[in-house]
């Protein structure tokens, strides 16, 4: 009992960043019928720009509590993944706007080999610590263990998502992008500038993958210009498994990929007797993505996309 | 009367095809003017290049005065262009109201916009009681005079209309024309595309006939109404 409370616990946290970073591919491809292949990166550059704050601050003896010089490299890797969001879309995408689906797509893969060979030259090959200030206590949850860093990224998550959702769905700059995801022409026609929505919808995804990417690195205590790749296609497979460029898509299939990651890490090696270990736990996130496709390639929320106008 | 907008020797190309061919017209200030034509004269293109929609490969389009032939759609509608598109334009999946407010993207004075977007419920009682409700839910007619007051929420100087009467039922038509009719008496300027020649000429000042992308006629839209040859290529009688 106590060990399945614990996978969930484990597994919604780890799904709660999946579903931050799934966001900022359903919303790209919500409007730009795009699957930004870059996003795992700005989410790596989140950590690694945070945690070279962090460091530099350390380093400089600066006498602030840990929990604040965390934020300021929060507040630091925000701004930077939003100008980093806002640069890929200006450089590598807006040019490719009218050329074949293809091209953009592939420029998204080669997007996302630059960057992890900056983060590479910056930062180096090796992985970078979390440095222990944040607070380390836990707290016990039906016989399971929750702790401070766990409610922490929940909590963060959480209220994303709800700024998110009221953001797109309360505000005008939320019909803009709505409006601007079922049809740019038609958009145009109401005096809504398709491609300062377009550079909107790449800020505020990258500055919510900033915010992934510290809590990812904060949870695991480490960093590496890699990060970003394997995060990024389980983010991917999550908003797929939800109905890519569905909002609450990615967020339930963030959160049930990450439930399935864990539970099927915990309990594989006793369903296989032992063959295979929890050292398998990354291939249920494609496992997912194969039984998706195939099943239902719309995703749990996605309606079949012949009904763009 | 000064032109609003004057459309001189205007050329529009779609792939090959020379969909406007050195195209001039004129559309005075407060006037209402229809163009007519058989499917493929070049009318929706015309129309698509004077909103910014599509690109001009010559000529010049000025509106109050001013070139905005080099604009783009969305730096057109705070000038005082709005169309209202072939097929409607609904945001099917947005809601009623959600459509109206689109139509007021530009405008900064919400509370007047609100007071505006409740007159219109009081006059459509149908849209009014479906706001809530995605605008793909209501019938032809009830999308064509949304997406018309949703354009009037714009507050254009000059009102395109393309094709508003295609595929509705008489009583429908009524309802829009005589929506047009309001627009009108408030001052917009109306450019009325219309494949119904006899209903485009009762509603408009002055008329345009135009062919394979360019105009073959223009005058008096009663008079041109009287026209044999007009009545026979375009009435069927």
């Amino acid at each position: 009992m106590d060990i399945l409370v614990q996978q969930l616990i484990n597994g919604l946290v780890l799904g709660s960043v999946y579903a931050l970073v799934a966001l900022g591919y359903t919303m790209v491809y919500g409007i730009l019928e795009l699957i930004n292949f870059a996003h795992g990166e700005v989410t790596m550059f989140g950590a690694m720009v945070a945690l070279a704050v962090i460091s530099a601050l350390l380093g400089a003896g600066v006498d602030l509590p840990g929990v604040v010089i965390a934020l300021l490299g929060l507040l630091t890797a925000i701004p930077a993944c939003m100008l980093l969001g806002y640069g890929i879309e200006r450089l590598a995408y807006r040019p490719l706007r009218h050329a074949p689906r293809l091209a953009p797509l592939i420029t998204a893969i080669g997007v996302s080999i630059v960057l992890q060979n900056i983060a590479m030259l910056i930062w180096g090959r090796q992985y970078i610590s979390f440095p222990p200030i944040l607070p380390q206590g836990y707290h016990t949850l039906l016989g399971a263990r929750i702790t401070d860093v766990q409610i922490l990224i929940l909590v963060a998550s959480l209220v994303l998502m709800v700024a998110l959702t009221l953001l797109v769905q309360r505000t005008q700059l939320g019909r803009a992008m709505r409006a601007t995801a079922q049809s740019p022409q038609l958009a145009g026609l109401m005096g809504v500038d398709a491609n300062r929505v377009i550079s909107l919808t790449f800020i505020i995804g990258s500055g919510i993958a900033a915010v992934a990417g510290v809590l990812v690195s904060a949870y695991y205590g480490l960093a590496h210009y890699y990060m970003g790749f394997l995060l990024g296609l389980k983010a991917f497979s999550a908003a797929v498994l939800g109905g890519v460029g569905n909002l609450a898509g990615a967020m339930l299939g963030g959160l049930l990929l990450g439930v399935i990651e864990s539970l099927g890490a915990g309990y594989i090696g006793d369903i296989t007797g032992g063959f295979l270990g929890s050292n398998y736990q990354d291939v249920f996130a494609f496992f997912v993505l194969i039984i998706v496709l195939i099943v239902r390639p719309s995703g749990l929320l996605g309606k079949p996309s012949h009904d763009r106008a | 009367m000064s032109d609003l907008l004057a459309v001189n020797k205007l050329r529009v190309v779609y792939g090959q095809i020379h969909a406007v061919q050195d195209l001039s017209l004129t559309v005075a200030e407060h006037e209402r003017v229809c163009l007519i034509g058989a499917n493929g004269a070049g009318k929706t293109s015309l129309l698509k290049a004077i909103a910014g929609m599509i690109p001009h490969r010559g000529g010049s389009v000025q509106f109050a005065g001013r070139n905005i032939a080099h604009l783009s759609a969305h730096q057109i509608v705070p000038l005082g262009i709005t169309l209202v598109p072939e097929g409607r334009g609904i945001f099917t999946r947005m809601s009623v109201a959600e459509n109206l407010a689109m139509g007021a993207y530009i405008r900064r004075d919400k509370a007047v916009v609100a007071v505006e977007i409740d007159a219109i419920y009081q006059h459509y009682p149908r849209l009014g009681e479906r706001r809530h409700q995605p605008a793909g839910q209501l019938s032809g007619g009830e999308q064509q005079l949304l997406a018309i007051n949703r354009a009037l929420l714009s507050r254009p100087r000059l009102l395109l209309l393309d094709e508003p009467s295609m595929g509705l039922a008489p009583l429908m038509v009524k309802a829009i024309f005589e929506t047009l009719r309001l627009a009108h008496q408030q001052g917009v300027a109306i450019l009325l595309v219309e494949q119904n020649a006899h209903l485009a000429l009762a509603h408009s000042d002055r008329a345009y006939i135009m062919a394979n992308g360019q105009i073959t006629q223009h005058g008096n839209a009663a008079e041109l109404a009287q026209d044999r040859s007009i009545q026979h290529a375009y009435f069927g009688e």
